[in-house]
């Protein structure tokens, strides 16, 4: 299981208070426990605070390098932000570039980008390439499905190794009028997205979004990425400090027969 | 058919182990073993993913045994009753990588021997060789508790191989494995479930994991080494899919295990030559278990270490 920690993204108070103050201490205390708490890749994401997001990106970077050596996954819309990233980021430790959709309305060729920079940044540099295309985010399973197939076969035409490619099929907030059947028509699409290469893609999504608004939100984040994974997803975007998340995560592994069983498997599956 | 080549690659290895300590790093060995260090299963990736060569452990006791049949007691008659002339027989004539002294001596049920006898015994062989040693008790957790810490102690520095702890009796030999600079061995009744616990628990104890061996218990051939095999293969693999609790070096016993097997030492003329028959029959469980994946064979008899050696040879260049 491949969990990207969410909390360095300006988003968040915290954040947003240090990237003005430019308190390097806040930051690279979230690198270093998320780390601890078993993220294998930090999440950057700049957020809205800063209006100078290129830089903002590079300051986070250079923060967390500075003391922490995990991988990050660089977290923008904008495909320029994500370059400035690169420009300062070690790739020997890992990368993953978040993210890009098949296409846009603005630029039909935004994949490629995606996929060209990867491959020119380094031999471990993944990409996230989400199921959404220039008419949106996709209601239904097997749209979802199309527009992953279409992903994994242009990283196929480029070269592009299948297990640098994690696919996102976008979950969705499930309060929000008529999107309570979005859940099952993801896990739908997990299914088969696991079989359009071999070795798969990578299925990760930004789980938290899923209970935005709603009063229990672990609960259903937790209770949601067990079904994700029994159904074949190998990643998410999460926040590794909810404990209960963790030992859901631990203990779905464990029941997939991914770990061995031991009477203390809590303790060491991250 | 032509034999194809297996690329698969994993995630994890096996933690690389140095047993003995020489005059430079504060013991009295004049040569150490490694261990492990294998990135994929045997026979599988290239030869730099082999690790390093598995070793052969001889079986020292420390006292004269009551139950080695003929065909193996003959090859040790001269010095049963000196282990340290035991121990450099073995290292000497058959070519003992480490020895195994095993203090059978101390158990109530066969001598209920002192602490001043395991003490002398384990001087008088460190004396003797100038192999790593590998310090193994009774089995009677009451008297490895009470004996050990002292084996352990008169064997200080050393960088001995010491135990073994099992998940209901680990904590006193682990301290003092610990205080002493030994590896430890952590043992689990043919359960992998159990075998991570152990390691989980001395680990929670402060015990390095890298200084960890595993000893997953053994049957021989005809005598469940199926079980110990899967086990053997199963511990391998959760080692190379990235465990760190389950990535370390492993120990088996061919030798006392093929030699409580009936059909290894029995006369029979339809059996053929028994002088044959029981070191193939270590041999086999040995090479058997080494293909699962160990990493130290504690062995008895100078033939099947001899075909045993030759196996490794071949595999490991």
């Amino acid at each position: 299981m491949l969990l990207i920690g969410e909390r360095i993204n300006g988003m968040f108070e915290d954040v947003k208070q240090a990237i003005a103050d430019k308190n390097k201490a806040v930051i690279q205390n979230l690198a270093a426990n998320q780390t601890k708490a078993g993220a294998t890749f930090l999440d950057v994401n700049v957020g809205t605070a800063a209006a100078d997001q290129e830089g903002t990106m590079q300051w986070l970077i250079e923060a967390i390098q500075e003391t922490c050596q995990t991988s990050l996954c660089l977290d923008s819309q904008k495909f320029n932000v994500i370059q400035a990233g690169l420009k300062v980021i070690n790739p020997d430790n890992g990368v993953l570039l978040n993210s890009t959709p098949l296409n846009k309305k603005t630029d039909e060729e935004i994949l490629d980008k995606f996929i060209e920079t990867a491959q020119q940044a380094g031999p471990k540099v993944s990409i996230i390439a989400l199921t959404m295309d220039k008419n949106g985010v996709p209601q239904d399973t097997d749209t979802r499905v199309a527009i992953a197939a279409e992903i994994v076969q242009k990283a196929m035409e480029k070269g592009f190794d299948t297990q640098k490619l994690f696919v996102d099929p976008i979950i969705l907030p499930v309060k929000v009028p008529n999107a309570q059947a979005q859940p099952q028509n993801i896990l739908a699409a997990i299914e088969q997205i696991k079989y359009l290469s071999d070795p798969a893609p990578h299925i990760t999504m930004g789980l938290s979004n899923l209970s935005q608004g709603t009063n229990e939100r672990s609960l259903i984040n937790r209770t949601f990425i067990t079904m994700a994974l029994s159904r074949g997803m190998d990643s998410a975007i999460v926040d590794v400090l909810d404990k209960d998340l963790m030992n859901a995560v631990a203990t779905s592994e464990m029941l997939m027969n991914k770990q061995i069983y031991s009477d203390s498997f809590l303790k060491v599956c991250f | 058919m032509p034999v194809p080549e297996i690329v698969n690659s994993f995630a994890g290895s096996i933690n690389r182990v140095t047993l003995g300590a020489t005059k430079e790093t504060g013991g009295t060995r004049t040569s150490t073993v490694t261990i492990g260090g294998s990135t994929n299963v045997v026979y599988g990736g290239s030869s730099a993913d082999a690790g390093e060569k598995p070793v052969i452990a001889m079986d020292v006791i420390d006292t004269r045994p009551q139950d080695w049949p003929d065909v193996l007691g003959k090859c040790y008659e001269d010095v049963f009753d000196s282990p340290g002339n035991w121990a450099k027989k073995c290292v000497d004539e058959y070519g003992a990588d480490m020895i195994c002294l095993t203090f059978d001596g101390i158990h109530p049920d066969t001598g209920d021997k002192d602490g001043d006898h395991a003490v002398k015994v384990t001087q008088d062989v460190l004396g003797a060789v100038g192999v790593p040693l590998v310090l193994w008790g009774c089995g009677n957790n009451e008297k490895d508790n009470q004996i050990m810490p002292k084996v352990s102690q008169a064997a200080k520095g050393e960088n001995c191989l010491i135990g073994p702890v099992e998940e209901d009796n680990y904590k006193s030999l682990t301290a003092i494995a610990l205080a002493d600079g030994h590896h430890l061995i952590t043992k689990a009744p043919l359960d992998i479930n159990i075998a991570k616990q152990v390691n989980i628990l001395t680990s929670d104890m402060g015990f390095p994991l890298e200084k960890i061996v595993t000893f997953q218990a053994t049957g021989a051939l005809g005598y469940g080494i199926e079980y110990a095999y899967s086990i053997q293969e199963r511990q391998r693999m959760a080692a190379l899919g990235g465990d760190k609790m389950m990535a370390m070096p492993a120990i088996c016993d061919a030798g006392y295990e093929s030699w409580r097997v009936k059909e290894a030492k029995m006369e029979s003329d339809e059996w053929g030559p028994v002088d044959d028959r029981g070191p193939m029959w270590e041999a086999a469980t040995a090479i058997c278990l080494l293909q699962a994946g160990v990493d130290i064979v504690r062995m008895r008899h100078p033939k099947a270490v001899a075909t045993v050696k030759k196996f490794i040879n071949q595999i490991w260049k």
